[in-house]
């Protein structure tokens, strides 16, 4: 444990960009995440019945099995169908696949939170159905969804540490890289567990930055009533 | 006197078993303020969610300035821009400023360019009072209010028609005379108004015409005074000593 200090002092180039990549690969495990949570949300709450089981069998498949088997399946298994993928790749892909299914459910949720009065007020102005999902449903959701939403950026980040076991060589493996070298396992990871709370306390901060950012005045209150 | 300008013939409206109502048929005139009355339950809301096309009808049909909009051919985007709907519990946007509530018909739908949108907007939010209160968001602001500009956000889109559901049953008795005052406005401008509510003192002084509907038929139809005074259906009296009864002393306050 006392190791730790001289560690950081030591270790600091690779803890750094350990972490970096830890980071991206949160951000993009997110990002794709949001456009495929939000295509299933939207298809289980607005789509026919094509969409709605495509949808259901997405969410359910991902949500119910475990991520490293997602990973596995993807890094070592596709090969065998001809789709052969690099270790970055099948990360992003088995973390965006695995976040879009959670992120989906927390859109559907405040999707149907919203109502059908805004959809119906919406049309009664003359928008289309997907106009009005996009210019009334949407906005209101996604802000609604921002709660329950924050937990999953540090849930996932916190999932990537999985990905050392197909050598991607984020924060974990660095951990695993410094204890080999110096015979001191302790050390090593406790140093990395405190870079991975120094990375998720950032991470909570710019969530709150930016919920605070797109707050609108007295709708909470008004989205719970919904 | 030219035709009419909106006319429901023999519209017919079923939830699975239930009939709603049957073959009702009314003509409204270019500039007339009708007021439909009738206890609840009895197919009002549902006959103005048929008439700006929210909700199917299972038969007969409805014109809007001589235009059959019940075609399968009828673009109900386009019709719904024409007839202006103000609902009970207003249904404002709630992500939205005031200004923003009534501009976004005109720039999403209408695609007007914004700085005009703006200026209209500003215009209609003028007319309803609360040019004021551009800047606030729905949750900033009284149910009175809130109505107001669901009326402002309805008459920017330059509609043919209004048609009102109970715009003031949601309000607090004191809010009440706001959402009125500029009704009586409108139909003093000769707005066309299709207007479902019980406030009796409303639809004395400011109706054309009186609708009373009781499960999902119109038994009766008049000028306010033939109806209040000389009504020709048992059933019709009896609604209208309740209603008054109910809604009376209320009524006198904001008068
Ligand atoms: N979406 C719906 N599905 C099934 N029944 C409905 C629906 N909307 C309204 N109804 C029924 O239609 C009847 C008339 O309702 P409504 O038009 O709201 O009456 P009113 O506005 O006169 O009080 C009621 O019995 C109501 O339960
Ligand atoms: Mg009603």
């Amino acid at each position: 444990m006392s190791d730790v200090p001289e560690f950081f002092l030591r270790f600091w180039p690779q803890l750094l960009q350990g972490a970096g990549i830890t980071l991206l690969l949160t951000v993009q495990g997110l990002a794709a995440g949001l456009v495929l949570g939000l295509l299933s949300a939207l298809a289980r709450v607005y789509g026919n019945k094509f969409w709605r089981g495509l949808a259901v069998g997405y969410v359910e498949l991902f949500r119910g099995t475990p991520l490293l088997v997602q990973l596995f399946l993807i890094y070592y298994g596709l090969p065998g169908l001809g789709i052969t993928l690099s270790r970055e790749w099948s990360a992003f892909l088995a973390l965006g696949l695995n976040s879009g299914a959670y992120q989906a459910e927390y859109l559907r949720g405040s999707i149907l939170a919203i109502g059908e009065g805004q959809m119906m007020a919406g049309r009664a102005i003359g928008m289309s159905k997907w106009r009005a999902i996009w210019e009334i449903v949407l906005p209101q959701a996604l802000r609604l969804a921002i709660p329950a939403w924050a937990n999953e950026p540090v849930s996932l980040l916190k999932s990537t540490a999985i990905v050392f076991l197909i050598a991607v060589p984020e924060l974990m493996a660095v951990g695993k890289t410094i204890a080999a070298r110096t015979y001191n396992p302790i050390g090593a990871y406790v140093t990395v567990a405190l870079v991975y709370l120094a990375v998720v306390y950032l991470l909570d901060a710019f969530l709150k930055w930016a919920e605070a950012r797109v707050k609108i005045p007295g709708f909470e209150a008004e989205g719970r009533k919904a | 006197m030219d035709s009419p300008i909106l006319q429901v013939k023999n519209l017919t409206k079923i939830y699975g078993q239930n009939v709603i109502f049957q073959d009702i048929s009314l003509d409204v005139n270019r500039g007339e303020t009708i007021v439909i009355i009738g206890p609840s339950g009895t197919g009002k809301s549902t006959l103005l969610r048929c008439i700006n096309l929210l909700t199917p009808a299972n038969s007969g049909q409805i014109f809007l300035n001589g235009q059959e909009i019940t075609t399968p051919e009828a673009n109900e985007d386009r019709v719904r821009q024409q007839i202006g709907m103000v609902f009970q519990n207003f249904l404002l946007f709630n992500h939205l400023t005031a200004l923003d509530n009534v501009m976004v018909g005109l720039t999403k739908v209408k695609k007007m360019p914004k700085a005009r949108a703006r200026e209209k907007a500003l215009y209609e939010l003028n007319r309803v009072g609360l040019s004021d209160r551009a800047d606030h968001y729905p949750g900033q602001l009284s149910g009175g209010q809130q109505q107001r500009v669901g009326i402002a956000r309805a008459l920017a889109m330059d509609p043919s028609v209004m048609l009102f559901d109970e715009p003031t049953s949601a309000l607090d008795p004191e809010l009440i005379g706001e959402v009125l005052g500029v009704m009586e406005t409108l139909a003093r401008e000769h707005m066309t108004m299709l207007v479902v509510t019980h406030e009796m003192g409303f639809a004395r002084e400011v109706a054309n015409r009186i609708v009373f509907m009781e499960k999902g038929s119109i038994v009766e139809q008049g000028k306010p005074d033939d109806l209040f005074y000389r009504p020709q259906h048992e059933r019709t009296r009896e609604f209208l000593w309740k209603i008054t009864e109910l809604y009376g002393n209320k009524e006198e306050k904001h008068e």
